[in-house]
C-alpha cells in the first residue's frame, strides 16, 4: 500500500517529561486509522506532531518517503496537504462560515475567489452547512462549528485528515451529527487519522486501531481483534473501564 | 457678562481658535495614525515564533531587533513628551544646523511618542487571541505573516479599538504640550489670543469648550466604527431540504421565519 505518512522512532519531549517515546507507524492512502487510550496518552501530542504543530523532539516523519524534519518541503506547504480538525473547533472568528472555508484557498493555494466560493459551498454542502454561508462562529451550534470546521479543512483538498478528538467538546445531541459527516467521509476513500474517545465509531469505521498508553503504541491492528482479542494486558484494561462506564 | 466677553472674543479671534484647533487635529490624526501604524509593525515583530526549527541567523536578528524596540518602548514611555520635544526639536536643530518646521516636528514626536504605546496595545491585543487561532491558519498552511494579516490582526484591532480610541484623546489633548516648541496648535494660539485680550478665565474657556468638541466628536465616530467592525447581528439561512425556496432571517438569536 501507497504510504503517505510514515513515522519513525519519533520522540517527544515537554521538558523532562517524556510524552511520546519511540513511535513508529504509518498510514496508508484510503485507510482510516483510529486513535484510541486515556488522556495523557500522548495521542493528541502525536497528531500534532504529524502536523508540526509540535516539533518533535527526534525521529523523521516521512511524507510519501520524504523526511518533512530536514527541510525537504516547507512547513507551510506540507501542512496545506494535511487537514486537522480540532477538538476546540477554532473556526476563524473575523469570518464568516463561507470565508472560513475560503481563506486558506485563497492565501495558500492561490485559487481564484470565485473557483474558491465555489469548492467551499460544495464542502459546506457536504456537510450540511451550506445554508449558512452568511452567518459568523459565534452564530452558530457547537455541531454546526465542528462540521464548518471539516468543511475548512476538505476546501483545501488535503491528502490527508486529521482529527483530534473532534467531538469531545461537543454537546450530547451534537455528537451524532458530527460523526455522521465523519462516517460519510470514510465510506468515500478519505485517507483519516482520528484521536477519538468514540469507541462504536473507532469499531464500525476504522480500518485499523492503533491502542496508546504512556507515550507508546501498545497494540494495532483491525477494531475487531482490539476490541474483542486485545494481545495485551494493558489494552484489555483499558477497554474494560472504557466500555463499562 | 461673561458670556458677552466670551461672544467678543470668539468674534475678534475666531479664526485663530479654528487655525489651532485645525493644527491640533490634525497633529493628532496624523500622529495616532502614523503611531498605530509603527505598534502594528513592531507588535507583529515582536510575537515572531521562534522553534527549534528556526535558523541562528534568524535567532540572533530577532534577538537584536527585540532590544532595540524594547528600549525604544522602555524609553518614550518612561519620559514625558514635553521633554522629549524639547531634546528632539533642539538636538535636530543643533545636529544639522536646520530648524525643523514646527507643525512636521510636533507629528513627528507625537507618532514616535504613540508607536511606543501602541506597540504594547497591540502586542496585548495579539497575546489575547486565542491560540487555537494560529494553529488553525497554520495548519491549512499560512505562513506567519498570512496567519497575522488574516485572521490575527483583524480580530486584534478590533480588540484594541478602544484602547486606540483613548490614545486618539490623549494625542488631542496632549498636543498642547507642543507649545514648548512653538507648534501653533490650539493651546499656542489661544496664549496669543490671552496676549491680546488680557482675559486669560474667558479666553481659554473658548480653547476649553474646543478641546471637547473634539475628543467628543472622535470618541463617538471610533464607536460607529467599532459597530461597524462587529458587522451585522443577524443572517440568513439559505433554502432547506424540504422547502428549497425558504428563508429563515435570525436576529439575535431569535428566529423570524418567512418562506419567499
Amino acid at each position: 500500500m501507497d504510504k503517505i505518512i510514515e513515522i519513525r522512532h519519533l520522540k517527544k519531549n515537554f521538558g523532562s517529561v517524556e510524552v511520546l517515546k519511540d513511535i513508529n507507524f504509518s498510514v496508508g492512502k484510503g485507510e482510516v486509522v483510529c486513535i484510541i487510550g486515556a488522556s495523557g496518552s500522548g495521542k493528541s501530542t502525536l497528531l500534532r506532531c504529524i502536523n508540526l504543530l509540535e516539533l518533535p523532539t527526534s525521529g523523521e516523519i516521512l511524507y510519501h518517503g520524504r523526511n518533512i524534519l530536514d527541510g525537504a518541503m516547507s512547513t507551510a506547504e506540507y501542512r496545506a496537504k494535511m487537514g486537522m480538525v480540532f477538538q476546540q473547533f477554532n473556526l476563524f472568528n473575523n469570518l464568516t462560515v463561507l470565508g472560513n472555508c475560503v481563506v486558506g484557498q485563497v492565501k495558500v493555494l492561490k485559487r481564484d475567489p470565485q473557483k474558491a466560493r465555489e469548492i467551499a459551498t460544495r464542502y459546506l454542502e457536504q456537510v450540511g452547512m451550506a445554508g449558512y454561508i452568511n452567518a459568523k462562529p459565534s452564530q452558530i451550534s457547537g455541531g454546526q462549528k465542528q462540521r464548518v470546521a471539516i468543511a475548512r479543512a476538505l476546501s483545501m483538498e488535503p491528502e490527508a485528515m486529521l482529527f483530534d478528538e473532534p467531538t469531545s467538546a461537543l454537546d450530547p445531541e451534537m455528537v451524532g451529527e458530527v460523526l455522521k459527516v465523519m462516517k460519510g467521509l470514510a465510506h468515500s476513500g478519505l485517507t483519516m487519522l482520528v484521536v477519538t474517545h468514540e469507541m462504536a465509531f473507532a469499531r464500525d469505521v476504522a480500518d485499523r486501531v492503533v491502542f496508546m498508553d504512556d507515550g507508546v503504541i501498545v497494540e494495532e491492528g483491525k477494531p475487531e481483534v482490539i476490541f474483542n482479542n486485545p494481545t495485551q494486558e494493558r489494552t484489555r484494561v483499558f477497554l474494560k473501564r472504557i466500555l463499562e462506564e | 457678562m461673561f458670556f458677552e466677553t466670551v461672544g467678543k472674543i470668539i468674534a475678534k479671534y475666531g479664526p485663530m481658535f479654528l487655525q489651532g484647533a485645525g493644527t491640533t487635529l490634525l497633529i493628532a490624526i496624523t500622529g495616532t495614525l502614523i503611531g498605530f501604524a509603527i505598534g502594528l509593525v513592531i507588535g507583529i515583530v515582536r510575537t515572531i515564533p521562534l522553534d527549534a526549527k528556526s535558523s541562528p541567523v534568524k535567532r540572533i536578528l530577532l534577538k537584536v531587533v527585540n532590544t532595540i524596540l524594547a528600549v525604544y518602548i522602555e524609553v518614550f514611555r518612561g519620559t514625558p513628551m514635553i521633554v522629549q520635544a524639547m531634546v528632539l526639536f533642539y538636538g535636530f536643530a543643533a545636529a544639522t544646523g536646520i530648524s525643523p518646521d514646527t507643525t512636521i516636528a510636533g507629528i513627528v514626536i507625537v507618532s514616535i511618542n504613540t508607536g511606543a504605546y501602541m506597540a504594547e496595545i497591540v502586542r496585548g491585543g495579539i497575546l489575547s487571541i486565542d491560540k487555537g487561532q494560529f494553529e488553525a491558519a497554520h495548519s491549512i498552511g499560512m505562513t506567519h505573516g498570512q496567519t497575522m494579516t488574516s485572521i490575527i490582526l483583524p480580530q486584534a484591532i478590533r480588540n484594541i479599538l478602544p484602547a486606540t480610541g483613548n490614545e486618539f484623546v490623549i494625542n488631542i489633548k496632549d498636543t498642547s504640550v507642543l507649545n514648548v516648541i512653538s507648534v501653533t496648535e490650539l493651546f499656542f494660539k489661544t496664549s496669543m489670543v490671552n496676549a491680546g485680550t488680557y482675559k486669560p478665565f474667558e479666553t481659554f474657556f473658548v480653547a476649553c469648550v474646543l478641546y471637547f468638541i473634539m475628543t467628543f466628536t472622535v470618541t463617538r465616530i471610533l464607536r460607529l466604527i467599532e459597530r461597524k467592525m462587529d458587522g451585522p447581528k443577524t443572517f440568513t439561512i439559505h433554502g432547506s431540504q424540504t422547502v428549497p425556496e425558504a428563508e429563515i432571517k435570525v436576529t439575535d438569536g431569535e428566529k423570524t421565519t418567512w418562506i419567499k
